[in-house]
């Protein structure tokens, strides 16, 4: 991560990951990648980590005596 | 993606006279996310069940006052991120405003990324284990707080960054660097702990 185009790369990631960046620029990262093996891992394991959380918090669910709880609290219950 | 698609619709007029069945509902359709950002946020059931009956309190409360220019999901958001924040600074008063600052600032320069093995050819149930599962809920309490509100609207929520921005009171810019950063941070943590699990599977060199 050395090379200037690592850095150029890093800068506009957050917007390439989220697919809002413009379609030259993507190319750009692209070509990059195929021949920066540092920075393909970067990109690969930063979209693995938002999905690991995204996966993880759709699991958390709220527990049945938390929700009676917070209805009574409000006098919504019955 | 816009979030208010998301939800259901819900009549102010009926919240606001205190329609039990309209509240019920949007009490029904709001308690899942609520919770979930309070136990992100704090990492402490109990804490996560006082953001959640704290933040419908006041929802309920300033309900007459919403003006709806930001959707009701993003105001609810909104006052969610509040409740979390009071509670997360009553808990650790010692810990002030100055330890957050310092660094991370919006216009440092971003940190160049240290780890570089590639884990994602981990198996899903290695990636989510039991174990994974407590570093991720681990890592994401080692952010400061400017980075992980942004990450939990952003990419645990889902907001957009617009909708990121009015509920943090923050401009778009601002929602974006700080959500590059958070990923950053929070890819070097795992990275630590799962380029350990590469190693030892001797999927890696
Ligand atoms: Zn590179």
């Amino acid at each position: 991560m050395d090379r200037q185009d690592c850095q150029h790369l890093l800068a506009a990631l957050g917007e390439y990951i989220d697919g809002t960046l413009d379609e030259e620029l993507c190319r750009e990262i692209e070509k990059h990648m195929a021949e920066c093996e540092n920075c393909r891992v970067v990109v690969d394991t930063l979209r693995k980590t938002i999905y690991l959380y995204r996966v993880e918090a759709q699991e958390e669910s709220l527990p049945q005596e938390v929700r009676h709880r917070l209805l009574a609290r409000l006098e919504l219950e019955g | 993606m816009n979030e208010s698609e998301k939800f259901p619709s819900f009549s102010l007029e009926a919240l606001r006279r205190r329609d039990r069945q309209e509240m019920s509902r949007l009490v029904e359709a709001f308690s899942g996310v609520v919770y979930r950002l309070g136990m992100k946020m704090l990492g402490d059931p109990q804490d996560a069940e006082d953001v959640l009956q704290s933040t419908f309190l006041k929802v309920f409360e300033a309900l007459p006052t919403f003006e709806g220019r930001s959707s009701l999901s993003t105001w609810i958001y909104r006052i969610a991120m509040n409740e979390a924040l009071m509670i997360l600074r009553r808990r650790r008063p010692e810990v002030g405003l100055a330890l957050e600052e310092g660094n991370d600032e919006d216009d440092e320069p971003l940190s160049k990324p240290q780890a570089l093995v590639d884990w994602c050819c981990l198996p899903e149930n290695e990636l989510l284990s039991g174990e994974a599962r407590r570093v991720l809920d681990e890592a994401i309490r080692k952010l400061p707080e400017k980075l992980r509100t942004v990450f939990i609207l952003r990419d645990i929520e889902g907001l957009s960054t617009e909708e990121t921005a009015e509920a943090l009171g923050l401009s778009e810019t601002n929602v974006k660097t700080r959500l590059l950063r958070a990923r950053l941070r929070l890819r070097e943590m795992l990275s630590e702990y799962y380029g350990e699990r590469v190693k030892e599977s001797g999927l890696y060199g």
